[in-house]
């Protein structure tokens, strides 16, 4: 008996310690993806830059904190560090809201050189509380220019933005015989009663948005009732973007009961049927707020010229033309092409409702507790 | 040992707080290091941003934040709906706990494996799965409940009916049932046997796991979240808002200071309670005690059935949806998961998060049984000196704090406070299995002590008397009982590790992603494919835990108390 057990606790031990831990079975992966990337980047390295350079000397690493959703193919990571000597590391924390109140928190004592998803709603924080380093890449895109954020011109770099807005579902529509709303105003008339859905301000960013959007049209001190109405409406708030879209949304692939989501102005082509050539939801382009995203080089960085470096990169046209399809977002470039789809089925609001960055830097955090007032009880 | 007569443990029986001691003692410095720095070192950190703001103490957000009506309602929903989930999970639990462990039936290693799905499930893709079926055309939309806290409660019986039915089960296994039989022939009826013999028996069990789910529940953030549609908000949830949305560190560390207070508070009433009602056991072989199940049974059995179908409900609609995609039935989305280039949401492919995770979580168990066990040895001691004992009982508790407190506290803790050397750990690769060590160590104490205090220390005395050097003693006496719970403890410590998020997702570095947070990825981007991949990654991540917790409980330990 007593063998039996000692063999087996001797077996686990052994089974366990010996399969490769995180720690120790990272070196042998890493030699392995540097010597595979070697190859790609290089090839990566003449045709993007057009004239092959000697790779410079290795400048050592460089660490970008980013959001959640940050994305980017690894053949752009790889050429990247390629041509510059640098080594990227990402870390990434939450949505835009906690990465720069993660910023703040460790201002002097920053974990990364540079930052990237920093957005136009939270902006002015970062920019006020002194995180960030002035600098502004040489060749930024003249057409980035109108992105630019009051009050942090010198600071923050923008990289992509996006519409977020309210979505409808056609068929739906079409299929009750109800024409679709066009407005936010509409939204509160009797004939979309409880036929809407939307993620709370304060678990979302989209959702922030929204509430921004609102703040936006109908004035600061006339919000509140148009978001009353909207309850009494029958509108229903999910704390994330997810179960809106996915279990509420119509036609975002559950079988939700709500053919009025807020989503963003790129959501439409996703909904194109199997076999389909058009979108079967749209994009209600007199709803949207304009969320801009930006870089930044952090105040107190190690590397600041390898953050600066990774700025560059950001609205580099191979960056810029890599965002869409991975990000979801709109390149602030706008020499660089889009994908056919969002060509064709994901335009941009002409004139996106628009709160200042100051205003809302002083007033977000009262717009907030008051919206959970009205809309969470 | 043969024979171990039933004792009530005295306080001053005679302990070893000599030579053995001090080794064990020495011992205990370890986990209480590696408590020290990731949690009240960060904790502290924290709590001194929000009450020191200009190096001065400064108070004035007491009152401010608990006068805020708010503050009041979210207080008062944590309460009554942790108390109410743990009144449920273990009115739930413990038929099925007997059901599962006191009975032999076919197909029981099937049961009890579906029972421990639920708790790796990321709670994001559950909430999803629980709304899809209570959203007024889901299945369950009749009854009305989405958006009202009936889902809530549903979900914290659905994630924490394994830490009952494991817990108290673990115990129940062990237990003679011939106390039982000699009441019954005695004359006692089956409740009368169940309240004066079984009852006693289990309760230091029952506490231990009651305490745990309250933890669980009072800390629950994501499915309050998503089930509540930001209606409940909980302490857990207010902190985090407070914290990462709003930046009031000051509002946060009062509730943070509350939530501690109330798990100290409650952690002294669960050791009291324990203390009362643990007795030295005899305990034998998990054979000896299982029997097949009779005409009585048929209430448990009953319980258990309805308990598996509430489990399967949400998992097999998660399976099911897992196989569609435009109303199709289609093996895509399993396919999609191994390869990278399936959607550029992704930087590796799903196959490669499996292995992240496997890898983290051998790291994480390791860490969380070595330092569980150390710990629940030297709190399984009976010092004889009150102030030893007073010791003891406070380090129990201190390991379980950590499951009362916030992840966001702890999570920027972290970055507030590792950020020089010696102790430069923000980006660390290591930080994530030593979070997720942290959650399962509670799991492993609480596993492992009330089985260690159920052995007389006279087993080891007499093992001492006879000449045997003192770890030897304890390992003689201990050692046989200890090996089933430890496994037990160690399945349920990596499955604690490949489900946790929280944490995990706050450290986990972008291009060394776990299963959970690949979910979570999916799950938040728009497309079919993505939720389809996501479910899918689900199940993966379910069956994964399962079998590797079914090959942990395979594995034979000799059978105990056989000799």
């Amino acid at each position: 008996m007593r063998h039996t057990r000692v063999l087996a606790l001797t077996a686990t031990l052994t089974l366990t310690l010996s399969s490769c831990s995180l720690l120790g079975g990272d070196d042998a992966d890493e030699t392995s993806t540097s010597a595979d990337t070697g190859a790609t980047a290089d090839d990566a390295a003449t045709t993007s830059a057009g004239a092959t350079v000697a790779p410079p000397a290795d400048l050592g690493a460089v660490t970008l904190i980013t959001h959640d959703s940050f994305t980017l193919p690894e053949e752009l990571v790889s050429a990247f560090e390629e041509e510059s000597g640098l080594e990227l590391e990402v870390q990434t924390a939450g949505d835009a809201g906690e990465l720069t109140n993660q910023l703040v928190l460790t201002q002097g004592s920053p974990v990364a050189d540079v930052v990237f998803g920093i957005d136009n709603t939270f902006g002015s924080r970062a920019v006020s509380e002194g995180v960030l380093a002035a600098y502004t890449p040489a060749d930024l895109p003249a057409s980035a220019e109108e992105h630019l954020l009051e009050g942090g011109e010198t600071m923050l770099t923008p990289v992509d933005f996006g519409d977020v807005c309210v979505n409808v579902d056609d068929v739906w529509f079409a299929n009750n015989g109800i024409a679709a709303p066009q407005t936010l105003q509409d939204l509160t008339k009797p004939e979309y009663k409880d036929l809407f859905v939307t993620p709370g301000a304060t678990t979302s960013s989209p959702g922030l948005a929204f509430l921004l959007a609102t703040v936006g049209e109908f004035g600061p001190t006339e919000w509140q009732g148009y978001w009353e109405d909207l309850m009494a409406n029958g509108a229903k708030v999910t704390s994330g973007w997810t179960d809106a879209y996915t279990v509420d949304f119509t036609a975002g692939g559950g079988d939700g009961d709500r053919p009025i989501v807020l989503s963003y102005a790129s959501s439409p082509p996703f909904t194109i049927p199997e076999g389909g050539v058009q979108p079967t939801t749209r994009a209600l382009l007199d709803t949207c707020f304009r969320q801009v995203e930006y870089a930044g080089v952090l105040e107190g960085a190690a590397n600041p010229e390898g953050a600066q470096a990774v700025v560059d990169w950001l609205v580099s046209p191979e960056v810029q033309a890599a965002i869409p399809d991975n990000m979801y977002m709109y390149p602030v470039d706008s020499e660089v092409a889009l994908p056919e789809l969002w060509a064709q089925w994901a335009p941009l609001a002409e004139e996106p409702i628009v709160v200042h960055p100051g205003q809302i830097e002083a007033e977000r955090e009262n717009w907030l507790r008051e919206w959970a007032d009205v809309a969470t009880g | 040992m043969t024979v171990t007569r039933r004792t009530r443990a005295p306080g001053a029986r005679a302990a070893y707080l000599n030579g053995p001691a001090l080794a064990l003692g020495l011992a205990a410095l370890l986990p209480v290091a590696f408590l020290a720095v990731f949690f009240l070192l960060p904790v502290g950190g924290m709590l001194a941003r929000g009450f020191l703001p200009e190096g001065r103490l400064d108070l004035s957000g007491v009152p401010e934040v608990l006068g805020r009506a708010r503050t009041l309602r979210v207080l008062w929903f944590t309460l009554w709906s942790s108390l109410a989930g743990t009144v449920l999970t273990v009115g739930l639990g413990l038929p099925v706990a007997f059901a599962l462990y006191r009975l032999r039936f076919p197909g029981r290693a099937l049961v009890r494996a579906v029972v421990v799905m639920p708790f790796v499930l990321p709670t994001v893709v559950v909430g999803v799965m629980f709304r899809s079926l209570l959203a007024s055309r889901g299945p369950l939309g009749g009854l009305g409940w989405d958006g009202t806290w009936v889902p809530i409660l549903l979900a914290f019986v659905f994630f924490n009916l394994a830490v009952v039915v494991r817990t108290v089960g673990g115990m129940w296994e062990g237990l003679d049932r011939r106390a039982e039989e000699s009441a019954a022939a005695l004359g006692a009826t089956p409740f009368q046997v169940w309240r004066t013999v079984t009852l006693p028996a289990l309760a230091p069990a029952v506490v231990s796991a009651a305490t745990l789910v309250f933890l669980f529940c009072s800390t629950a953030f994501g499915v309050v979240l998503t089930l509540g549609g930001l209606r409940y908000g909980t302490v857990e949830t207010e902190i985090y808002l407070l914290t990462t949305q709003f930046l009031d560190l000051r509002g946060a560390a009062v509730l943070s200071v509350l939530q501690l207070v109330a798990v100290v508070l409650m952690l002294a009433v669960a050791a009291r309670t324990r203390a009362a009602t643990e007795t030295t056991r005899r305990r034998v072989g998990a054979k000896a005690a299982a029997r097949t199940p009779r005409r009585h049974d048929i209430p448990a059995l009953g319980v258990t059935a309805l308990a598996v179908a509430f489990v399967l409900l949400p998992v097999g609609t998660l399976m099911v949806r897992s196989f569609r995609r435009s109303g199709r039935w289609t093996l895509e989305n399993y396919r999609a998961l191994g390869d990278p280039a399936s959607t550029p949401a992704l930087r590796v492919s799903v196959t490669e998060a499996v292995a992240n995770s496997l890898r983290t979580a051998v790291d994480a168990t390791v860490l969380a049984v070595v330092l569980g066990l150390v710990v629940a040895v030297v709190v399984s001691r009976r010092p004889r000196a009150a102030g030893w004992r007073r010791v003891v009982a406070a380090l129990d508790g201190a390991f379980m704090l950590p499951l009362g407190i916030s992840a966001v506290t702890v999570g920027f803790g972290f970055l507030i406070t590792l950020d020089r050397p010696p102790l430069d750990l923000r980006t660390s690769p290591a930080l994530v299995p030593v979070a997720q060590a942290m959650v399962a160590l509670p799991l492993v104490v609480r596993t492992l002590t009330p089985v260690l205090r159920s052995v007389d220390p006279r087993q080891r005395e007499a093992a001492a008397a006879l000449g045997a050097a003192p770890w030897r003693a304890a390992w003689t006496a201990e050692g046989p009982v200890l090996a089933r719970p430890l496994l037990a403890a160690t399945g349920f410590a990596f499955a604690v590790s490949l489900g946790e998020f929280g944490a995990t997702s706050f450290l986990a570095r972008p291009d060394r992603p776990t299963v959970p947070v690949v979910i979570y990825q999916l799950i938040s981007r728009p497309g079919v494919e993505h939720l389809g991949m996501a479910l899918a990654a689900s199940v993966v991540l379910a069956v994964l835990t399962t079998v590797v917790m079914g090959v942990v409980e395979r594995l034979r330990v000799g059978s105990l108390g056989t000799f």
